[in-house]
């Protein structure tokens, strides 16, 4: 970043302040993907410690997985729809598109949701096996990851409502949230792969 | 050529039909990881690399296509910051992997 001010480029000194606003946002996403890393690790690790429980080829099923993954590649399409409208300061549309990656955000945590509850009153629940602990941990951190992108959702939509233009600090906001929702799709990626699908051969 | 994707800020946003072409390209590598899987057509060692290399590369169509990254002196920063990263749990992971493996072999515990 010092380097960038000693070096102004046309056009890109005066907003300084709204790539660095992005850049802390993205380290912040840069220590999650540690938080993540780790918890992979121990999921590599636990990930055949079955003490005698259920195992994935009796838990998984390709149907659910399949729909929260397309739910949630769905989203990530819709919230870049969205931020084609914001730059083009169509504010109903992006709206629009905000409310319909909430929903299909929305959809997949409920998918996720009632899956935990199946498992939990089959008797699966975190506190079976080492390997149920490790999956628990693993795929509820990152289903409260998307919780709490729904919440920032909701609130930008909020704050959308009524204004008629999208000041910097606005963008910013939608530009952060954005590089959030696409990296947890990028999680759930590595998730459906390693957790479920490599389960599951 | 100059790029219409970058707005005034440096902040490269892309557009519907790049959107559009990693929507398809992420669709398309998920329906061949969930295939590979289902056909059961290839040896368990075999599934495991097709399916490794598939998700590698669904995540840089997403960090290409959805996150934007990418060269340039704006994004510089942003780069060292992911190659730290990506470094830094590639040890995390292979070498928990690895001792554990060690550890579980000499207590006998496999």
């Amino acid at each position: 970043m010092a380097q960038n001010t000693t070096v102004p480029t046309a056009g890109h000194d005066e907003h300084h302040h709204e790539n660095t606003v992005v850049f802390g946002f993205w380290v912040y996403l840069m220590t999650d993907c540690i938080i993540f890393g780790s918890l992979f690790a121990t999921f590599a690790v636990l990930r055949n410690q079955f003490n005698g429980g259920p195992t994935p080829h009796e838990l998984f099923e390709f149907g659910g997985l399949g729909l929260e993954t397309a739910l949630l590649l769905l989203s990530s399409i819709t919230y870049g729809f969205g931020m084609i409208a914001a730059h083009k300061t169509q504010i109903s549309s992006v709206i629009m598109w905000l409310g319909v990656t909430f929903l299909l955000g929305l959809g997949f945590v409920g998918l996720e949701v009632r899956e935990f509850a199946h498992m939990i009153a089959d008797g699966a629940g975190p506190d079976r096996s080492a390997f149920l602990s490790a999956f628990f941990t693993l795929v509820s951190t990152h289903g409260l990851h998307v919780t709490c992108g729904l919440i920032w959702i909701v609130t930008l939509m909020v704050q959308l409502m009524g204004t008629t233009e999208i000041p910097e600090r606005m963008m910013n906001k939608l530009t952060c949230l954005s590089l959030f929702w696409h990296f947890l799709d990028i999680v759930w990626i590595c998730v459906f792969t390693y957790v479920y699908l490599a389960s599951m051969i | 050529m100059s790029n219409p994707n970058t707005s005034s800020s440096g902040e490269s946003h892309g557009s519907v039909s790049s959107y559009l072409i990693g929507f398809v390209l992420a669709v398309i590598l998920t329906v061949l990881s969930f295939g590979v899987v289902m056909s059961h057509s290839l040896a368990p060692t075999g599934t495991l690399a097709v399916l490794s290399v598939l998700a590698l590369v669904q995540v840089l169509v997403h960090l290409h296509y959805f996150l934007h990254m990418g060269g340039g002196s704006e994004a510089r920063w942003n780069n060292i910051a992911f190659v730290f990263t990506v470094a830094f749990v590639s040890i995390l992971i292979v070498g928990t992997v690895f001792v554990m493996a060690n550890t579980s072999m000499n207590m006998m515990s496999r």
